[in-house]
């Protein structure tokens, strides 16, 4: 376990500044990593909402939601959703892994965005089918910005 | 050193700061701000906090207490009123019992330190009891462990209503926050009050204008990634007209802290509240 | 290092219920410069698990792309009392868990 003292320290050795400057991923990197975690496979857009602001003000900590339509039984359900970004520095995002015990194939996080751009998720289901969703997400800055 | 403020009514030539600009497009550019000028909708009648301008997630964000990153802050700050710290080897504990103690003191901050002779916000008198009773250092400004027990002290205000301290020393104190906000400063020559009086509920770049009610500090703005004070906020604002901000827990800081806080009298605390 | 967990006290035999977790971690993405002009290494939670009655329910995977002070929501089918238990792990070898109490009747 961390110490408080541990946390307090790092938390003070870290400079204000959080914000990715390089921007050198590509939609062919994310189409690429999205056929990684496929393995090829075919996709089907479909039974996949994924739910993120269309506009937000701070590309910092952008909220996200991804929920998939599966009845989570022990033989059928939703194995794993991963999310990919165009053009932060690296496409994958997060990924999330369900059982049937999850009892639902949701979840919920907050991720950085490196402008505007599209978010895909891609769930792979037990019965090894895959499909998704994608949104555009504009990402605007906010005027009086850290220096 | 203090911050260079630029009178309207001319006098010495105001000390800007080096064109640094690394954010990408984010300065204002003198066109930028004529435009917000020209087509701004006018200050609003109402008094309203920044959160009812924000995205209903972000809202969201503020509203859980499971959710809001500010809380984890409060929740260091617990530790740290219950630790003895200093020569004293006593805890915040020791003298002020349960944390709950503190409800309603944020609401009255800046205040009046008799000992000193002069005003201090939250912050700083918690340094003040650091010094005085616990026979410890003072916490750097803007540190985690000053931030973490400022939260937590701010949060048992949380809801209650802003009330200036009565302190008669303070109205001199707000009369100077009052002359210092309705000062043009910066390269881009511009007063607090031209911005969130005159132009609040229009638009700079794509923020709206708040109103910039000190409601919520210390708070979690999504641009830094973690809590700060009201300090912070304001230099980011100052550096956005470009004028040479205010030092950290500088009496210009705490006298338009204090004037800041008589304009929201009444309205609720929300600290620790999230921030664009 | 703080964090905040919620998971709900009480739920009946098969309920779907939502655990929250919040925890303060600077998320360093590697691609950030410091004051000093050098790159901060970096250092993220890649992993965060959660396990119940001695399974895993729900994991994730975490990249550069997650927000500092990451927040997970996820659910978990309630079956019998016991703990529910989060860990992670970052990149500078800090693993942490924690377990909250569930009743379940
Ligand atoms: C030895 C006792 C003692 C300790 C320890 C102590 N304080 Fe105090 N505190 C006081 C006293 C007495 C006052 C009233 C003002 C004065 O006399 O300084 C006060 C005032 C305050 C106030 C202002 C209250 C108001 O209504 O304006 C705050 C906030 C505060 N303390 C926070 C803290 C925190 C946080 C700590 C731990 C870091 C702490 N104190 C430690 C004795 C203590
Ligand atoms: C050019 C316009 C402009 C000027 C001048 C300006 N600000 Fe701001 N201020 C903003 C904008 C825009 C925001 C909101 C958000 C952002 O930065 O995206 C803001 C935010 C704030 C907030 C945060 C409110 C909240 O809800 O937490 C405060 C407080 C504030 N300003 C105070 C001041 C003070 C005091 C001054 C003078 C020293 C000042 N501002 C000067 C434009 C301005």
């Amino acid at each position: 376990m961390t110490t408080r003292r541990a946390f307090l320290a790092g938390s003070l050795a870290t400079p204000l500044i959080l914000r990715m400057e390089p921007a050198f991923a590509t939609p062919e990197e994310m189409q690429n990593a999205i056929d990684a975690f496929t393995g090829g496979a075919e996709v089907t857009e479909g039974r996949v909402e994924l739910d993120i602001p269309m506009l937000v003000e701070n590309g910092n900590t952008v909220p996200l939601r991804v929920a998939v339509d599966s009845p989570m039984t022990d033989d059928d359900y939703v194995e794993a959703v991963a999310i990919f970004n165009e053009i932060n520095p690296l496409p994958d995002t997060v990924r999330f892994f369900f059982t049937p015990l999850s009892g639902r194939a949701e979840a919920q996080t907050r991720i950085r965005l490196n402008g505007t751009q599209h978010v895909h998720a891609v769930a792979r289901l037990s019965d090894g089918s895959f499909w998704s969703a994608q949104t555009n997400v504009v990402v605007t800055a906010p005027a009086c910005r850290e220096v | 050193m203090a911050g260079q403020v630029e009178r309207a009514e001319g006098g010495a030539a105001p000390r800007l700061r080096p064109p640094r600009d690394i954010c990408r497009k984010a300065r204002w550019s003198g066109a930028v701000v004529a435009a917000v000028l020209a087509g701004a909708a006018g200050a609003q009648d109402g008094r309203v906090s920044t959160y009812e301008q924000m995205a209903p997630e972000l809202r969201a964000m503020q509203d859980d207490d499971f959710s809001n990153p500010g809380l984890l802050w409060a929740q260091t700050g617990e530790e740290l009123w219950a630790e003895p710290s200093g020569a004293d080897e006593v805890a915040c504990a020791e003298c002020h019992g349960a944390a709950e103690e503190m409800a309603g003191v944020a609401a009255h901050y800046p205040d009046w330190d008799e000992e000193s002779g002069q005003a201090v916000d939250l912050a700083a008198r918690i340094n003040l009891c650091r010094q005085r009773h616990q026979g410890a250092e003072p916490l750097e400004r803007g540190s985690e462990a000053l931030l973490a027990l400022t939260t937590l002290v701010a949060l048992q205000s949380r809801g209650q209503p802003i009330a200036p301290s009565e302190a008669p020393q303070m109205e001199a104190v707000r009369g100077q926050g009052e002359a210092l906000y309705s000062t043009r400063m910066g390269q881009l020559n511009l007063a607090c009050a031209t911005c969130h009086d005159d132009l609040a509920g229009g638009r700079l770049l794509a923020a709206e204008i708040p109103q910039a009610h000190p409601t919520g500090y210390p708070q979690y703005r999504l641009e830094w990634q973690e809590m700060g004070d009201l300090d912070r906020r304001l230099r980011n604002c100052m550096v956005g007209v470009r004028a040479e901000p205010f030092a950290a827990g500088s009496q210009e800081f705490v006298a338009l802290e204090a004037y800041l806080k008589a304009r929201a009298v009444g309205m609720e605390m929300e600290a620790p509240a999230i921030r664009p | 290092m703080a964090v905040m967990i919620n998971v709900p006290e009480t739920a009946a035999p098969g309920e779907v219920v939502e655990v929250k977790i919040i925890i303060s971690h600077p998320m360093e993405t590697g691609f950030r410069t410091g004051s000093d002009g050098k790159l901060v290494p970096r250092n993220i939670i890649h992993e965060l698990t959660c396990r119940y009655m001695g399974q895993e329910v729900f994991r994730a995977e975490l990249h550069p792309a997650v927000a500092a002070n990451p927040f997970f929501s996820f659910f978990v089918t309630a079956q019998e009392s016991g703990e529910v238990e989060l860990s992670w792990v970052d990149e500078a070898g800090e693993t942490v868990t924690e377990t909250r109490p569930i009743e379940v009747g």
